[in-house]
Formats: structure tokens, sequence, C-alpha cells
């Protein structure tokens, strides 16, 4: 195919950057719950689903997008704080392996639990009308839409580099990574700070499954992808460094992106290609902590 | 131990021989039994479809009008008296276990035919078994392959349209009043292949110029990175080729940059749950195939019957495309089954031959070098306007005639003349 402008090398390198912001959202609530607690959430793409079907439900009770954008990150992060009281709480300290087949079992029934209640078939997710239609940026038109999820990622992330970095529980949760024993002897109930990074990390799950609907529509399968992508960056970029995954994700987004250029059928290919590079030449990925999994 | 058995399997050679010449001539009269029990017995339907997974919403309506098929046959009377019964099995979209479950159902379950499958390969993996077997087949889902010489047998039918048919009843509206200019987004699998294959024929009397085919891996969720690609080749139409998911994501993300502002975007095949499922913002104004829609009541007395025996069964619904396939798929054998007046494959293969139908779409035929069902097809466009209910989703925009001129010649496909 001919026509290889600059204009559209411009805007395929700006879609890869936009695309990577996405799964730079889908990705920090896996990466912060296994940087905090070394819990690998399989369920991670479920919870993303769940926060997409409660979306839908706010939507049918009446609510609109914005009430949603409060409302889902609540109701999936305590749905997720139930779920670490309950089942992974039990776990902690008995190997990695553990909570990596809880969850990966929970996915199986949330999937199923939501086909019960909505349906195999998936729902429309209109977006919301502001959002609508695509700008001028220059060098082509893009979706407005996709530049408020690049938004919204971004205040995310600011918001959760705020609470880690520059508050006093930030730095309980950073210090309970390191090592919870010494915490634990300060006084410090680490079992509680647990519990809270869990929830915020299914919350923001829940997040990103509300903000993917308008992109994809919402469907009981809908997480299954985003786990796979949503598990190179947080190897690409190191397990558990938050700003690791900021970095692959955009890095991923623009391989992603060039490769559609030049072989899309190899799109999908390329991101895994691209994993193993990194760990063949990194092991513990871009900004990761060598010796986290053992 | 071991030794025992050897040496009172060498004594017993002998009366071995006479054990199993005597259970031969004894197993006679059994088996006569068995045989004149069988003639009684239910009419058994294999349905394999894919009742999890993607296409788990379509497969679930598939089997819901292929109930409506076996109760009408059976209110009627059945083969003077003998019921028809529907074994439902889910092949999970694999042909692995598409295979697995057919010859389960013909092994253990003993059935008479198998309808079923909703996918191109999974149809090929279900119709190796039963020509193998030397079973019925009726396929109701799309696939060029099946019409052709190298899969083909006797037992093989297939009811539904096929990719080459489809995709030139949509090329024949769509190419001379849109433009010339054509790029394709395809699913990187036969049936896009098969898909964008049948568009370039077509498009051939046209004289289109192909700008190029973005092919995308099957199951993609974002097309962000593809579409600016294709808009700058800035073509007159966009013929998205993919199916289920795939379809949806990529017309509502299509639908999100502003394609259709300058492109007439068309799919080889529209249907009515994945239009539901994916709303009608992003099918909006989307032009695409059809093999049946409930609408065309207005026009044959067949549908109208068959709409409403599925709105009786079904508290008001209205049957899909791919619902009706599954009702004709099995409504044909089982009419054949009845003018046969037999379950025997050589008799009911000869009745489905000589059948010419109007069963739930206008007049179809089946043609007797490859099987494949003659009939009309439909292109329709999505509306998200004065809809009057649920399934209000589609116009019929034309509608080409049965007219085996739209299929590959018999010796195009390697049957014998």
């Amino acid at each position: 195919m001919a026509g290889l402008s600059f204009d559209l090398i411009a805007l395929q390198l700006f879609a890869g950057l936009a695309l990577g912001a996405i799964y730079v959202l889908f990705a920090i609530g896996l990466s912060l719950i296994f940087g905090m607690l070394t819990v690998v959430n399989f369920a991670h793409g479920a919870f993303y689903m769940v926060g997409a079907y409660a979306g839908i439900y706010i939507l049918m009770l009446g609510g609109n997008f914005w009430i949603c954008l409060i409302a889902v990150p609540l109701v999936v992060g305590l749905f997720g704080l139930a779920v670490e009281r309950v089942l992974i709480r039990p776990l902690y300290g008995r190997g990695i392996d553990y909570p990596l087949l809880l969850t990966f079992g929970l996915s199986y029934v949330m999937v199923e639990l939501v086909r019960i209640a909505f349906g195999k078939t998936g729902f429309p997710f209109d977006t919301p009308e502001v959002l609508q239609g695509a700008v001028n940026i220059g060098v082509g038109y893009f979706p407005l839409y996709r530049l408020f999820v690049i938004g919204a990622t971004a205040a995310v992330l600011l918001a959760l580099w705020l609470f880690l970095e520059k508050t006093s529980f930030g730095l309980i949760i950073r210090a309970g990574a390191r090592d919870p024993q010494i915490v634990r002897v300060l006084g410090v109930n680490v079992t509680r700070v647990w519990l809270i990074v869990f929830g915020i990390g299914t919350a923001i799950a829940g997040f990103a499954g509300l903000l993917a609907a308008p992109l994809q529509g919402v469907s009981p399968e809908m997480g299954g992808t985003i786990l796979a992508e949503a598990f190179v960056v947080t190897v690409v970029g190191g397990m558990g460094s938050i700003g690791g995954a900021v970095l692959a994700g955009l890095l991923v987004g623009v391989v992603v992106s060039m490769t559609s250029l030049f072989v899309p059928e190899m799109a999908k290919v390329s991101i895994f290609a691209l994993m193993a590079v990194v760990l063949i030449i990194r092991p513990q990925g871009f900004f990761g902590r060598a010796g986290l999994m053992s | 131990m071991t030794r025992k058995t050897i040496k009172s399997g060498s004594i017993s050679r002998r009366r071995l021989l006479t054990t199993a010449s005597a259970g031969a001539a004894l197993a006679a009269s059994p088996f006569s039994i068995n045989l004149l029990r069988a003639q009684e017995a239910t009419i058994k339907i294999g349905f394999p479809v894919p009742l999890t997974g993607p296409y788990g919403a379509e497969a679930q309506d598939q089997v819901r009008a292929a109930q409506v098929a076996v109760a009408q046959f059976n209110d009627g009377g059945g083969l003077n008296g003998r019921r028809a019964e529907l074994l439902v099995r889910d092949d999970k979209l694999n042909p692995g276990e598409a295979a697995t479950r057919t010859l389960e159902l013909v092994e253990k379950e003993k059935v008479n035919f198998v309808v079923g499958s909703l996918s191109a390969a999974v149809q090929l993996a279900v119709n190796n078994v039963t020509k193998e077997r030397g079973i019925i087949y009726n396929s109701i889902s799309q696939s060029d392959a099946i019409n052709e010489a190298a899969d083909f047998s006797k037992y093989t039918f297939h009811e539904a349209l096929n990719p080459h048919l489809t995709s030139g009843a949509v090329g024949r509206y769509a190419f001379p009043k849109f433009g010339k200019k054509v790029a394709f987004l395809t699913a990187d699998y036969a049936y896009g292949h098969e898909m964008v294959r049948g568009f370039l024929e077509v498009g051939k009397a046209f004289n289109i110029e192909n700008l190029g085919d973005v092919r995308h891996p099957i199951g993609t969720t974002d097309y962000s990175t593809l579409l600016p690609r294709l808009q700058a080749l800035k073509p007159d139409i966009l013929c998205i080729c993919n199916f289920g998911r795939d379809q949806q994501i990529s017309l509502k993300q299509a639908t999100d940059f502003g394609v259709k502002k300058t492109t007439q975007i068309i799919a080889p095949l529209l249907t009515q749950a994945s239009r539901v499922a994916a709303g009608p913002q992003a099918y909006d104004g989307v032009i695409g195939g059809s093999s049946f829609y409930w609408g065309l009541e207005d026009k044959f007395a067949s549908t109208k019957a068959f709409n409403d025996a599925f709105r009786k069964m079904y508290d008001g619904k209205l049957p899909t495309d791919y619902g009706a396939l599954g009702y004709g798929g099995v409504r044909t054998i089982l009419a054949a089954v009845r003018n046969a007046g037999s379950v025997d494959t050589d008799k009911v293969i000869a009745a489905m031959e000589a059948l010419k139908y109007d069963f739930y779409k206008g007049p179809q035929y089946y043609r007797k070098c490859d099987h494949q069902s003659v009939q009309s097809v439909l292109v329709i466009r999505s509306k998200s306007k004065e809809l009057r209910n649920d399934s209000d989703v589609f116009e019929i925009i034309s509608a080409e005639e049965p007219n085996e001129a739209g299929l590959r010649s018999c010796e195009e496909l390697g049957h014998k003349a």
C-alpha cells in the first residue's frame, strides 16, 4: 500500500501513545497489587469487566456516565475489599501460587455470574454525548473520547503517585511492601494496609473497565484480552513498578501502532515479541526489583 | 497368572471358533428385533453449536428455532407416529471439540442426522466426521470450502449462504452506488479471506480499485492503530470483513474515528445479534448481506408462519438470521424424511435433492452437484431511527432472487458434470 505521508506516521505515533495510555490504565491496578502485596491478581480482567457491567447497571437505574465515573470505582473497590478479606487474606504467607490460582478460579466464577445475571450477549455502551466525534489534532482527526481517556489515566496516575509518595499512609504502604515484619513490629496493622491496597487496585481495574466500555462495548468476556495485555505491560515495566508500567504501556502502544502500519496481521504478536526481547535482556523488566517473585 | 491365561487361550482356540459361529447365528435373531425397535424409535438429530463463547447468543437462537421445526414435525404426526428429537451439544466454537461431540452423537446416541455449527472451520470438522460415517449433515453456517469437491460428499448439505454468494450480492448492490475505490479491513482467517475474495471477484465487473487490505488478528479489541491508515487511503467504500464481536468493536471505533462521514461502510454479513449487542450508533447506516430478516413476513407467507410459530413458543420474541438457519436446516431434513417415508440415508438424500421448498424465506432448493441451498440474498441497512420494536433493527434495501448464477459453477468447485 502506497501513501506513507509524514502526517500519517505522526498520527500513527500519536495513536500508539494513546493506545499506550489505555494499556497503562489497564495495567496499573494489576501492577499496584503485585508490587505491594506480591499477589498476582488473575481476576484483574474480571474486575475490569465487572466495572463495565456496574456502569451498565447504574445507567439502567437512570444514572449517567459522570455518576458512573465516581460510583463504579467505589462499587468495584468495595467488592475488591470483600474479596481480599474473605478469600485472599487466608492465603498470605503461603507462596505466590496460592492467590494466583485462587484469583484464576475467581475470574471464571465472576464471568459466569455476570453471564447468568446479564446474559451472554453484550451490551452497547454509547460514548457520552459531549465526548462524541473526532477532533483535529494537527496531523489528522482523532476521537475526542480517546483524548478524554488519556486525561483520565493521567489523573489516576497523579492521584496514585501523590497518595503513595506524599501521604503518611502511602509511606506505610511502601514500607509494608519492603518489610512487613518490621512494619508490624512498629505497631502498624499491615493486614489493614493490604486490604486497602487490594481495594484500590480493584477499584482502578473497575474504573478502566468503565472507560473501556464506550470504546468496545460491554461483554462478559471483555476482561480476557486485557488481562494478557496488562500482564505484558507489568512484566516489561518490571513487576510491581508503577513508573515502569507507564513507560512499558506507552512503549507497547507505539510498538503495536507501528507494527499495524506495516504488517497489521503481526500487531498482536508484536506485543509478545517485545516482552520476549525485554525478558532476555533484562529479566526483571525496566524498573523491576530483582527477586520479587522468589 | 499370565501363563495360565495363555494356556487357556490356546486350548480354547477351537472352542472359540465354535462359540463364535454359534454366537453369530444367535445374534441374527436379536439383531432383527433391534432393527424392528429402531424403526419405531425416535428420529434423532444431533445439533452441535457453540453455546459458549463469543457466538453463544446466535447459537442459542439456532437451538430455539430448531426446536420449533421439531415441534411442528411432531405435532404433525411425525413419521407415521415416530417423533423427532433434537440432541443439542456445545461445540465451544472449536473444531476438535465439535468433531468429538459429533462422533459421540453418531456412535453413542446413534443419531440419524446432524445439523449445526456456526463457524467455517467448525463445520468442516463436523462434516469430516459425518461424511466418513455416512450420516447426512446439513450445515447452517457460512463457508465456501464446504461446497468444493475436496470437502463435499453426498451426505453434505449446506442450508446457509456462502461467502461467495453473500459478498457477491452486497458488492453488486454497493459498488455501482458508492464508488469504485474500495479498502478492506479483514479478520485474518478463512471467513475474512473468503469474503474478500468474493468482493474482489464481483468487483471485477464494476472495475473497482482495491486500495488495500488491512488484516487484523481475530479477537482484536482495538482498531485505533489500523483506522488512520485506512482513512489515509481515502476510500469510497470501506469493506469490513469480520464477524461477531470483531465486527461490533471495529464498527464502533470506525464510527468514533469519523470514517462514516466520508466513506460508506459495507460488511458481507450483518447479524441481528451483533447489531443488538453493539447498539444502533455503531451500526447506523452500515450495509451488509443477510440470509434472513424477520421483516420478510410482509413479503412471504412462510416467513409470517415461521415468525408466528417462534413468537408463540418464545413469548413474543422474533427469530434472528442464524435462528432461521437452525429452523431451515432441521425443517428440510424432516420434510425430506416425511417425503421419503423413511430415515434411510440414501432415500432421504434423494428426497432432499428433489425438495423445492418455501419454509421461511421464499423459494429454495438444493443444487444437485454441491447440495448448496439456492436461495435469495438480502441486502440490509442498519437503522437507528423509528424502531418499532427490539428486533426492528434493519431495513431490507434489496433482495437478490434465488439464482445459481450467483454461485460458483459446479466445474469451478471441482465437481464432475
